[in-house]
């Protein structure tokens, strides 16, 4: 039989041959190592900086994804007409992860065997991020994270992840925490979705909302891929003063509306996370019960008459107008408590790499110490979004935090935490691991 | 709150889903009663029609009513030419063989898919309601329009039950059912029957989508959802059955509803895929199905 299993494509004598596959690459290597061959001789020098962006271009994170691309392209620009990384040009390779923690892993392989890029940068969902991690570590490629999500600050990741353009969640809910607790009511219910940051929500929240008086007296987890909401509001107990809502994916503003229709305006006080309507319009039909109810953001969507220089700048290069929306289209709105952090950290990457004075691959190590060197960023054009504290040991950043009131069908900020509200002690020490 | 009005609740939402899933349903049903192909591309017909109804809506501006009226006339229409175009250039060439059909849908179902996310993009986006109204009922709010889903959906539903067994257009197509060969021998044209019906299956998704799609926003992922309900309540109403459909799509809705509502949405998918399971175990032609001849 295996006589007769001949080759359909090759005819038979003149398939490859080991001498003259030997031959053809010994050539190839020939011209390679000749003086003359230009491109390796300069890779030094003028090569550019390549950076992988796991973008959530399709999937649920699709909204968010658009809108990190956006502000990548916008930081790219800006550090490139600034002289580049190290008088090297940055360049952003982009590919879609489809919001699915299996491709996630697979984008991070491709990125670092295929693309052969310098990091990669860019994820959001915590589910994406978790499942990218571990192929992140183990091909050594350093993997600077915009998620918010703790996963980075539990420890339970690996030295070559860092999420240092964004608070975390466990951070962002414990700034906020005693504020609800002494301005809306001391006995709250969460609406969160059931997942790793839905459940961030959940075990982070109560501390110091509690040691500020307050209680958790209901609990409402949704699963992830839930459409309709309705059914989950009965859930909700009857003493409830403050319902505190955040929600992520295509639902969003089915879940705010029906949150509407349920209670109408004589329901308990909100407090949402503006995850719950990232890329919605506040003013979209239906939202009207929102009006005088109050919103986390980490970043105001709406410009606020205080802001500085280095926000108007930062709106202006990434495109949206004072409302938030994109300039070419008022429908188009940002995910704006989100995506200053591809910004920050795109300038925090190109930060360590002139500190680590890296020059490509070989270096990836040095930038991972590099990166733990940083404690603290000033705010200004690099970090608009304001100042931060960086711990090492945890890979994560500390900012501040706003809590706005829609008003008018906007929201404007009527207090912003200090970047202590949040923090905490850190519970892990990714640099004794071994790189 | 006390157990009368959640019940009430409960029961509404049940409701809403049941009046969605019987239209999505019964197209299911017609498709494989009268030409025996199981339709695994159902569901983006379905998400086909919410997709169109959100770009109808969109154009058109000026009060949402208006806009929400022509996506419910536009959007079926488009899905239907869709379908009957599918029809004729896939269904037809493979001859109706029942493993090809399969195989066949499943590549519709991705073509459509794949199109949607190309031209529509990724997004969830919301349709204006018609209407605007908040029942105050004691305890809580509810939608008007939801409600007004449930009426849409019944008149819908009669005027398929009357196309069928009132007119002699439901006459062909049941005679088609009965038996294609003898049809075929009293000189109806089984194969401009097979057509209209696969169309009229799509459009029956579509219609569906459209009245969903104010409560619900347009998403190209948006049509798996109703393709397993569907089958669920098809197995278990019987295929071809259109009052095994209702009964069986009021049965899963109002389960869903309620049991997702006291106790976790998780059972009650838990439980219908268990009634799947004893229907097909004990009565495989379904509730009121009759056996294969």
């Amino acid at each position: 039989m295996a006589d007769k299993r001949t080759s359909l494509l090759l005819p038979k004598k003149q398939g490859l041959t080991r001498r003259g596959a030997l031959k053809g690459l010994g050539a190839a290597a020939g011209i390679m190592a000749a003086p003359g061959f230009v491109r390796y001789a300069q890779a030094q020098s003028s090569e550019p900086i390549r950076i992988g962006f796991q973008a959530h271009r399709t999937g649920i994170g699709a909204a968010y994804g658009r809108w990190y691309e956006r502000v990548t392209t916008a930081a790219a620009a800006a550090i490139n007409d600034a002289g580049g990384i190290n008088g090297r040009p940055l360049e952003i390779v982009t590919e879609d992860d489809g919001t699915d923690p299996k491709r996630g892993a697979e984008v991070v392989e491709k990125f670092a065997n295929q693309h052969k890029t310098d990091v990669v940068f860019g994820t959001l969902f915590s589910h994406v991020v978790v499942g990218s991690a571990p192929a992140a570590g183990e091909l050594k490629i350093p993997y600077y994270v915009v998620s918010e999500g703790y996963h980075v600050a539990s420890g339970n990741l690996n030295r070559y992840v860092f999420q240092p353009g964004i608070t975390d969640v466990k951070a962002q809910v414990r700034a906020v925490g005693p504020w609800i607790a002494d301005n809306l009511g001391k006995k709250i219910t969460l609406v969160f979705p059931d997942y790793a940051f839905g459940h961030d929500h959940r075990d982070k929240f109560p501390e110091k909302y509690e040691a500020a008086g307050g209680k958790v007296v209901g609990l409402v987890p949704i699963p992830p891929t839930e459409t309709s909401f309705t059914r989950y509001l009965p859930q909700i107990p009857s003493e409830t003063e403050v319902i505190y809502h955040v929600m992520v994916g295509p639902g969003v503003l089915t879940f705010v509306k029906e949150l509407g229709e349920f209670y109408g305006s004589s329901g308990p006080k909100l407090f949402g996370f503006l995850d719950s309507l990232e890329a919605v319009d506040i003013a979209s039909p239906g939202l009207e019960f929102l009006e005088g109810s109050h919103f986390w953001e980490a970043m105001p969507r709406y410009l606020q008459p205080d802001a500085s220089d280095a926000v108007k700048a930062y709106r202006a290069a990434v495109g949206v107008d004072d409302n938030g929306a994109s300039v070419n289209d008022p429908k188009d709105v940002s995910t704006a408590s989100h995506m200053f952090g591809c910004w920050e950290t795109l300038h925090i990457i190109k930060h360590a790499m002139e500190a680590a004075d890296y020059q490509g691959p070989a270096d990836r190590a040095k930038l991972v110490e590099a990166t733990e060197a940083l404690t603290s960023f000033a705010a200004g054009a690099a970090h608009p979004q304001g100042d931060k504290v960086f711990n090492a040991k945890i890979h994560q950043s500390f900012g501040h935090q706003h809590i706005s009131q829609v008003s008018g069908g906007k929201l404007n900020v009527v207090h912003t935490t200090s970047i202590e509200d949040g923090m905490y002690e850190a519970e892990a020490d990714y640099t004794t691991m071994s790189l | 709150m006390a157990f009368g009005p959640y019940f009430f609740l409960a029961t509404l939402e049940g409701l809403v889903m049941a009046a969605v899933l019987a239209l999505t349903a019964l197209g299911l049903s017609l498709v494989f009663g009268v030409m025996r192909v199981v339709n695994v591309a159902h569901g983006e017909f379905f998400m086909l029609g919410a997709v169109l109804a959100w770009a109808v809506a969109s154009t058109i501006s000026g009060y949402p009513a208006l806009g929400f009226l022509a996506a419910l006339i536009i959007s079926p229409l488009v899905v239907g030419a869709v379908a009957l175009a599918s029809e004729r250039l896939v269904l037809k060439r493979v001859n109706y063989n029942p493993e090809a059909t399969i195989v066949a849908t499943i590549g519709i179902l991705y073509i459509i898919q794949q199109l949607a996310l190309t031209f529509y993009g990724p997004d969830a986006r919301p349709v204006v309601a018609p209407f605007d109204y908040r029942i105050r009922f004691p305890w809580f709010g509810y939608s008007a329009y939801k409600l007004s889903v449930i009426a849409a959906s019944a008149i819908v539903l009669a005027a398929t039950w009357y196309l069928l067994s009132r007119t002699k257009i439901g006459l062909i197509m049941r005679a088609t059912q009965f038996d294609a060969e003898t049809a075929t021998a009293f000189g109806i044209p089984v194969d401009k029957v097979y057509a209209g019906v696969f169309a009229l299956g799509a459009m029956l998704a579509a219609v569906a989508a459209v009245l969903i799609v104010p409560i619900q926003q347009a998403h190209y992922l948006m049509g798996h959802d109703p393709l397993l309900l569907s089958f669920i309540v098809v197995i278990i109403g019987g295929l071809g059955s259109l009052r095994g459909t209702i009964v069986a799509a009021l049965l899963i809705g109002l389960s869903d509803g309620i049991i997702s509502v006291f106790f976790s949405p998780t059972l009650a998918k838990i439980i219908a895929t268990m009634a799947v399971a004893l229907v097909l175990v004990f009565r495989p032609q379904g509730l009121f199905g009759v056996s294969a001849r």
